[in-house]
């Protein structure tokens, strides 16, 4: 079964008078556990579909089940919901909270969930996620206090720590040098090799998306091709020894 | 998300902008401790004219003439030359109403006193010896007006606090019992000053003269009714019972009817009660004014609340995108800014209680010239009530100013949200 079914997906915006066709009908299967890549130039209409499949848009038309839910036609608040269950975000600009901890930061999507948590369990379970991406040293800094690939890891913690059905990551390493890149695409695939998360990545950089086992081009709001990786990129095995923290330390980046 | 929550995130949000907070703050605590400081004026106004009324004596009825109609003219309550000094007796005679205890008819009239080279105009009563039982007001010095005064008209003059201290105030050892006024060119052996009693908010009880009723009618006012009876202008009776007040009342209006022979009155009787419950009016009244005028500044500060929420909503635009993708509902980010807004301004309603209490005091402290030397200035009274009104007052102020900013928040859409720099 998939965990994201898509059929005929069709986004119409009105811009005025004008009306852009954002997607024509997208199709499209993804299963449990895979690595998939986005990609197309800018305004192919791969923003909108991930916005579309984040649970941040709806369609025009189409129908779009996650993990067999149809969630096409969901009230903003029902969307809300499924966000905070079932959808991890990461974003090329981390877009982290001014003045909160890492741990706060990490916290944030539980402190919304339907259940109410406590706060000592909201604190235990931050500090495990950001254990899984080697902050376990950063727990109490500030984003002023972090370099971009410590603040990604903490986007990438507050993403992880609800347990989610996907994770989609929006350009995750567009900020970031080369090197940092090359790590955090090592942690993505970590994740998904340990611990059989699923991860969509947007992007436009052939580089990133050579890391994924599929590779889905969009151009003029279709989908144009859809291609197995048959050698997926390993990320530096040195820099994923053990699941110790390797980065803290050792970025080069300046905290910005 | 829970109000706890709310709370803890409120808070935060508040001591990341702390100028901002307290300057916005500024606009309820202004508000509050107007509505506390003003109000407090109006409570104390009224607590002091309820003390005066009591303060008059116990049991208390006041006749005083009625209206007439004249011509098709109606005049003022009081004009009605009808009440007069045998009416006073008759109501004092037991075998007419057996509930009374004591009656003092009073005649008023302002003349010029003078002292040697000094001299001052003053209300002058005209009244009987039961005035100083009936109004529980004694004499400080020397005695009062007697049965023989009465009797003989004589030429004897009572003055009050303010007056002595007016014309004999520059020789503080002089007492003024036993020295000579002149009053509209006539000798008056002054026998008695009464003790002081203090301004209040209707004018000076102290500013006046006491003389024997008859003095007044035959040396000041020759009025007279048709039938040859002396006019006063008061009469003030004690009744001896407080169970026995609307019996009285039934039984002095039957015999002035009799009396004046007519059907519809040409008086009107009034109770202490009576009295208390126009001052209270009157003085509510004054206290709603000034909590009103008080409370627009509150809704100014309100204002400030809302313009400082709006722009605050603006400038984390990208928190509230970042709160909704992953998983905030609208309510959520409403209850979030809400308790922002109602913080604030509980927060501002706190310190505006204080302040006001503290002004109020000052107020209460404080001597303003214009009012009589030895009294103290406005009196003030915060009380529980007004309190708890500023209280609620602000908070409904916060949540009221912060509904609109904090429901632009929840409207927004996440993906613009996220993008907006």
């Amino acid at each position: 079964m998939s965990v994201i079914r898509v059929r005929n997906l069709v986004k119409i915006y009105r811009m005025g008078d004008v009306e852009v066709h954002a997607l024509r009908g997208v199709s499209l299967d993804i299963a449990p556990g895979e690595m998939v890549a986005i990609m197309g130039p800018s305004g192919s209409g791969k923003s909108t579909l991930m916005n579309i499949l984040g649970c941040l848009d709806q369609p025009t038309s189409g129908t779009y089940e996650l993990e067999g839910l149809d969630v096409s036609r969901l009230s903003d608040d029902e969307l809300a919901e499924v966000r905070g269950k079932k959808i991890g975000f990461v974003f090329q600009n981390f877009n982290l909270l001014p003045r909160m901890t890492a741990v706060e930061q990490v916290e944030l999507p539980l402190l919304y969930a339907n259940k109410p948590v406590p706060g000592k369990t909201r604190r235990q379970r931050a500090i495990e996620a950001l254990e899984r991406v080697g902050l376990a040293d950063r727990l109490y800094h500030r984003p002023t206090e972090l370099s971009g690939g410590q603040q990604q890891r903490v986007a990438i913690a507050r993403a992880l720590v609800n347990q989610p059905t996907i994770i989609l990551a929006d350009e995750p390493t567009g900020n970031l040098d080369s090197r940092t890149s090359a790590e955090i695409m090592a942690l993505f695939q970590q994740l998904n090799r340990e611990h059989g998360i699923t991860i969509i990545f947007v992007t436009h950089e052939p580089d990133i998306a050579r890391y994924t086992r599929r590779i889905i081009h969009i151009r003029d709001g279709l989908i144009h091709s859809d291609e197995p990786v048959l050698h997926p990129a390993t990320a530096d095995p040195a820099l994923l020894a053990g699941s110790s923290p390797p980065i803290a330390g050792r970025s080069r980046e300046v905290p910005s | 998300m829970s109000v706890s929550e709310g709370v803890r995130i409120a808070l935060r949000a508040l001591a990341a902008n702390k100028l901002r907070t307290a300057l916005t703050m500024l606009g309820v605590i202004i508000g509050v401790g107007a509505v506390i400081a003003l109000m407090s004026i109006g409570k104390g106004a009224q607590q002091q004219i309820t003390e005066r009324i009591r303060g008059m004596g116990t049991n208390l009825l006041f006749i005083t003439p009625g209206s007439i109609t004249q011509g098709g003219v109606r005049s003022g309550q009081g004009q009605a030359p009808t009440l007069t000094l045998e009416d006073a007796l008759a109501i004092a005679d037991p075998s007419n109403v057996p509930t009374v205890a004591l009656v003092a008819p009073e005649i008023t009239t302002g003349a010029q006193i003078a002292y040697g080279p000094t001299n001052t105009f003053t209300r002058i009563i005209g009244t009987t010896p039961e005035y100083q039982e009936v109004r529980n007001w004694r004499v400080a010095e020397g005695e009062f007006i007697s049965r023989q005064h009465v009797d003989a008209r004589s030429n004897v003059v009572v003055l009050g606090a303010n007056v002595a201290q007016t014309l004999f105030g520059s020789d503080p050892e002089a007492s003024p019992v036993g020295q000579t006024v002149r009053i509209n060119r006539i000798n008056f052996r002054v026998i008695g000053v009464m003790e002081a009693k203090g301004a209040q908010a209707l004018g000076n009880q102290d500013d006046m003269a006491l003389m024997p009723i008859t003095t007044v009618a035959t040396r000041f006012l020759r009025n007279r009714t048709t039938r040859g009876g002396t006019l006063v202008n008061q009469i003030t009776v004690q009744v001896a019972e407080a169970s026995a007040m609307e019996e009285t009342v039934q039984r002095i209006g039957e015999l002035l009817r009799q009396r004046h022979r007519v059907v519809q009155d040409d008086f009107v009787i009034r109770s202490q009660e009576d009295l208390l419950n126009t001052a209270n009016q009157i003085t509510g009244t004054l206290t709603v004014l000034l909590g009103s005028i008080a409370g627009i500044s509150l809704v100014v500060g309100g204002i400030g609340i809302m313009n400082i929420m709006l722009v605050s909503v603006t400038e984390r635009t990208r928190e509230i995108g970042i709160r909704k993708a992953v998983g905030a509902k609208r309510r959520d980010i409403l209850i979030q800014f809400l308790v922002e807004s109602t913080l604030v301004s509980v927060l501002g309603g706190v310190v505006g209680i204080v302040l006001g209490i503290g002004v109020s005091r000052l107020i209460a402290g404080a001597r303003i010239p214009g009012v009589a030397a030895g009294t103290a200035g406005l009196p003030s009274v915060v009380t529980p009530d007004a309190v708890l009104l500023a209280f609620g007052v602000s908070a409904a102020v916060g949540l009221f100013f912060g509904i609109y900013p904090a429901s632009r928040a929840a409207r927004l859409n996440p993906i613009e949200a996220l993008r907006y720099e």
